[in-house]
């Protein structure tokens, strides 16, 4: 299978804005799926509301278009009903963290086998460029047009204290590491947590002054690190990239059934 | 003995895809392509790609496609 042939090609060009990281994003999501021969019979991907949302129109899986920060919760109606399925649930930062903040947790808690996709991109873009939970203190938005006085949750603490079993962040500069950290979460069986730093150069950039596209990808470059490299020890400023956590927990749906058949008498 | 080096075959691109944001160009890193006078990505120096595929796996809109002879 070429990657083309898991693309609704009647979809493209696709609608995100020149210079858009979430097309990357897809790019590198579908190069992962390649590469762990997976069916497209065999994934189901359930997205929210957002510019980020709009991937699962262009992948030719098993597709849901849901509603804005529940895309785990119909996700995880999905893995209990039919658990042998990839469930996939590509969110942006508000979608995620702001309306479905309480969902996200939850599904970190129980650790059910799904692989979140956070393309963040911290702002709203689809809306107009509202400021988001990962905007940051001092950026700009149409909602804080002096500033954000909000600090942003760092997503990596935030899953790894929720429970989830696998946690990594890349960004769309870093494709070839980015390809591969999806490519483990998707194999990773429990719930996988991928936060992709992902360029908005229409409603972010623009506010912020953080360039094009090319300019925000060259500040990717040099303003993240290898999570185990010596720069992450002599440059604790600047962000960390890899795999955080990966750990073996019981799984959610696996231990459902294992309840049924002890509630059942079955062994 | 050394490996061969790959060798492109083509630059397949999707002009109806390609939005111009100019990632590929900027990021190759043998310089081998351009935006042409419609905003376009064009292989401009063919000769020069070492078959990377850097500005495919960057390229947001999925618009080109280096293919090597193998």
């Amino acid at each position: 299978m070429s990657v083309r042939d898991y693309l609704r090609e009647r979809f493209f060009p696709h609608m995100w804005c020149p210079g858009c990281g979430h097309g990357t994003v897809l790019n590198a999501l579908l190069r992962a799926v390649e590469k762990l021969g997976l069916d497209k019979s065999e994934i189901v991907m359930v997205s929210g509301i957002g510019c980020s949302a709009r991937i699962s129109g262009y992948v030719d899986f098993h597709t849901m278009h849901t509603i804005h920060g529940r895309a785990l919760a119909f996700a995880t109606g999905i893995k209990m009903s039919r658990p042998e399925l990839s469930v996939l649930v590509p969110m942006g930062d508000g979608d995620a963290l702001a309306i479905g903040g309480n969902h996200f947790l939850h599904a970190a808690r129980r650790n059910i086998d799904l692989t979140a996709i956070i393309m963040n991109n911290r702002i709203y873009g689809m809306t107009g460029g509202q400021f988001s939970p990962l905007t940051g203190y001092g950026c700009f938005g149409t909602t804080a047009p002096y500033g954000s006085v909000d600090h942003s949750f760092d997503l990596v603490e935030l899953s790894t204290s929720a429970g989830a079993s696998f946690v990594a962040r890349s960004t769309t500069y870093h494709v070839i590491e980015l390809a591969g950290i999806i490519e483990k979460a998707i194999a990773h069986r429990g719930f996988s947590v991928v936060e992709v730093m992902s360029q908005c150069p229409t409603n972010f950039g623009r506010r912020n002054q953080a360039g094009s596209a090319v300019e925000m990808l060259e500040t990717y470059r040099k303003q993240t690190v290898p999570l185990d490299s010596e720069a992450a020890q002599t440059s604790p400023e600047k962000i960390r990239r890899g795999v955080f956590v990966e750990k073996k927990r019981p799984e959610y749906t696996e231990a459902y059934e294992e309840m049924i058949r002890s509630a059942t008498g079955e062994s | 003995m050394p490996k061969n080096k790959p060798k492109v075959k083509e630059h397949r691109i999707e002009r109806d895809w390609c939005k111009g944001c100019g990632i590929c160009v900027h990021f190759c890193p043998k310089n081998v392509l351009d935006l042409d006078n419609e905003k376009k990505v064009m292989a401009a120096r063919p000769e020069d790609c070492i078959c990377c595929r850097l500005c495919q796996f960057r390229c947001p809109d999925l618009a080109i496609e280096v293919v090597c002879e193998d």
